[in-house]
């Protein structure tokens, strides 16, 4: 199958620090792929890279188009929805109005439709729709955020920890439809995630992160099998 | 009673103009974080344009209109060059371009269109008995545009999915990018639409205190007020805050601290509020789990 996205050799980071250390990567088209790492391994600098939303170099290669040095909302607009760290909800702003801005980059009629399967997949939403975004909990607004970056119709779709904060039970619901939304809609997706027994459950393709550099790379199953990673991110 | 209810409505209609200027602080302050002082000088150019048009020879309303879309492209200009560059400078560079805005406007209009007062006319009729004599027809005429610039303005944050993407782009310009809205735009239309909002209270303020290149200095100060007052952060504070000031400005003016010290008033409403509630009295403190 080819490739969605493929980087090549990436560097980025913050002011004169860098974080990723030329990285290199794919994420197979209607596949889930993940990245595992400790704190501080560099899993969000590298969604923040995909979305330009922070200095980089190298390559980044996406649905055949280089997207190396965009603007994020130009990025964005190409095809890749990102939640990012922190959920990114407007606060502010009412739940409707936060999956209004999910689509206000597109012009097709089937918007009204695809919220409506948004209350599908995250029933809490709907009734919560008039609410300000802000006084959702924090699991309401993990859902709001997948939800907006869905209404987008992205090709890609980024998660940053979307387990963070949740308690068990949320989690395992969260991952269920996370894994509906892969299979139903065939969409491709990259998870970020600390918690990397779950991660694996869903993901077909996984890579590791060490202090921005990728230390090794595999099928998600194999990956589960292997021996350093159980004793140094699955715990058993 | 009579005199008092006159003071009343003619506060009302200041008030207006105050709530509108107030608005567009209100609406660059969302945004960027910044007061642009320059609000009021930039109203008054536009006020010059519009005086220029109708010397030529343009009926009022056309001139009115030009003036709005010209007004509108050069706050939209001003965001691009000026202050596109100054997004992530410190504080106190970006309060000095303010200042040196305020200061080039206010001798380009002098140097354009000089200093000598002017008069500038009302569209609308000398008398209308149909007042009463309670309020003059321009301070009422005055009124009514103001209401319907601020619904309008109402309207446009509130349904359109352009607003909505302007809303979102100021309370969030990191997330707003990520759904792929395009944040500098945003700014620039903000802009613009602030220079529109001052063309018209310009040139709705300028029949009653004549036209001069320091015409808005004081309305500014007044509508600095009001937006502190209600709100520096809310739109619809900073609106019913335009119009408490132009209510508390005629009413102190007439009996309490007479004409003389209205604008020290201005000061004193803007310290107070600055001292007591810097939130101001319908700021609203985002409700927030995160
Ligand atoms: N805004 C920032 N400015 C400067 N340095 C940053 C910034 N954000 C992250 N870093 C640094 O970059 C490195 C990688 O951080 P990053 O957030 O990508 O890690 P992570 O793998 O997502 O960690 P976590 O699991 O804790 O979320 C860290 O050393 C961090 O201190
Ligand atoms: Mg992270």
């Amino acid at each position: 199958m080819p490739a969605l996205l493929e980087v090549n050799d990436l560097y980025a980071g913050y002011g004169e620090t860098t974080v990723l250390h030329g990285i290199s990567f794919a994420v197979a088209a209607g596949g889930v792929t993940t990245l595992l790492g400790a704190n501080g391994a560099g899993k969000t600098t590298t969604l923040r890279a995909l979305s330009g939303m922070v200095r980089t170099q190298g390559e980044i290669v996406f649905a055949g188009a280089r997207i190396a040095g965009r603007a994020s909302e130009e990025i964005a607009r190409a095809g890749i929805g990102h939640v990012p760290d922190g959920r990114g909800t407007f606060l502010e702003l009412s739940v409707e109005e936060n999956l209004r801005l999910g689509a206000i980059s597109r012009r097709d009629p089937g918007i009204k439709d695809d919220i409506a399967r948004m209350f599908g997949y995250f029933p809490r939403l709907a009734e919560r729709l008039r609410q300000q975004a802000g006084t959702l909990s924090g699991g309401e607004q993990q859902m709001l955020a997948i939800a907006r970056a869905l209404l987008l119709r992205p090709k890609l779709l980024l998660l940053d920890e979307p387990s963070f904060g949740l308690a068990p039970l949320l989690v395992a619901e969260v991952f269920e439809i996370l894994g509906q939304i892969s299979r139903a809609e065939r969409m491709s997706i990259l998870l970020v995630e600390q918690n990397a027994n779950l991660a694996l459950g869903l993901a077909d393709h996984a890579y590791l992160l060490e202090t921005g550099r990728i230390v090794m790379s595999g099928l998600a199953a194999s990956m589960r099998e292997n021996e350093a990673i159980r004793r140094s991110y699955l715990g058993y | 009673m009579q005199a008092l209810l006159h003071q009343i409505f003619s506060g009302i209609a200041t008030g207006g103009i105050y709530a509108s200027v107030a608005l567009a602080l209100v609406m660059i302050y969302q945004a960027t974080h910044h007061v642009n002082f320059a609000q009021g000088e930039m109203a008054t150019f536009s006020t010059y344009i519009a005086l220029t048009l109708i010397n030529y020879g343009l009926s009022y309303w056309l001139a009115f209109l030009i003036t709005l879309v010209v007004s509108f492209i050069i706050g939209l200009i001003i965001e691009r060059v000026l202050m596109r560059p100054m997004a992530s400078a410190p504080v106190l560079s970006s309060v000095g371009v303010f200042i040196g805005l305020l200061l080039i406007f206010n001798s380009v209009t002098g140097w354009l269109f000089s200093y000598t007062v002017k008069a500038f006319p009302s569209p609308f009729p000398e008398a209308m008995p149909a007042l009463g004599g309670w309020v003059s027809p321009h301070e009422a005429g005055a009124t009514a545009v103001t209401l319907i610039v601020l619904l309008l303005v109402y309207g446009f944050f509130r349904f359109t999915r352009l607003g909505l993407a302007m809303r979102a782009a100021a309370y969030n310009p990191v997330s707003a990018r990520l759904v792929g809205i395009r944040v500098g735009w945003m700014l620039a239309l903000g802009w613009g639409l602030a220079a529109a909002i001052g063309a018209i209270a310009g040139m709705m303020i300028a029949p009653i205190v004549f036209l001069d290149p320091n015409m808005m200095a004081g309305i500014l100060l007044y509508a600095f007020a009001g937006a502190l007052l209600g709100g520096i952060d809310n739109p619809l504070g900073a609106v019913i805050g335009g119009f408490a000031v132009g209510v508390i400005e005629n009413i102190a003016g007439a009996y309490l601290v007479g004409a003389e010290l209205k604008l020290t008033l201005a000061l004193v409403i803007i310290l107070g509020v600055l001292v007591l509630k810097p939130a101001g009295l319908l700021g609203r403190a985002v409700v927030s789990r995160v």
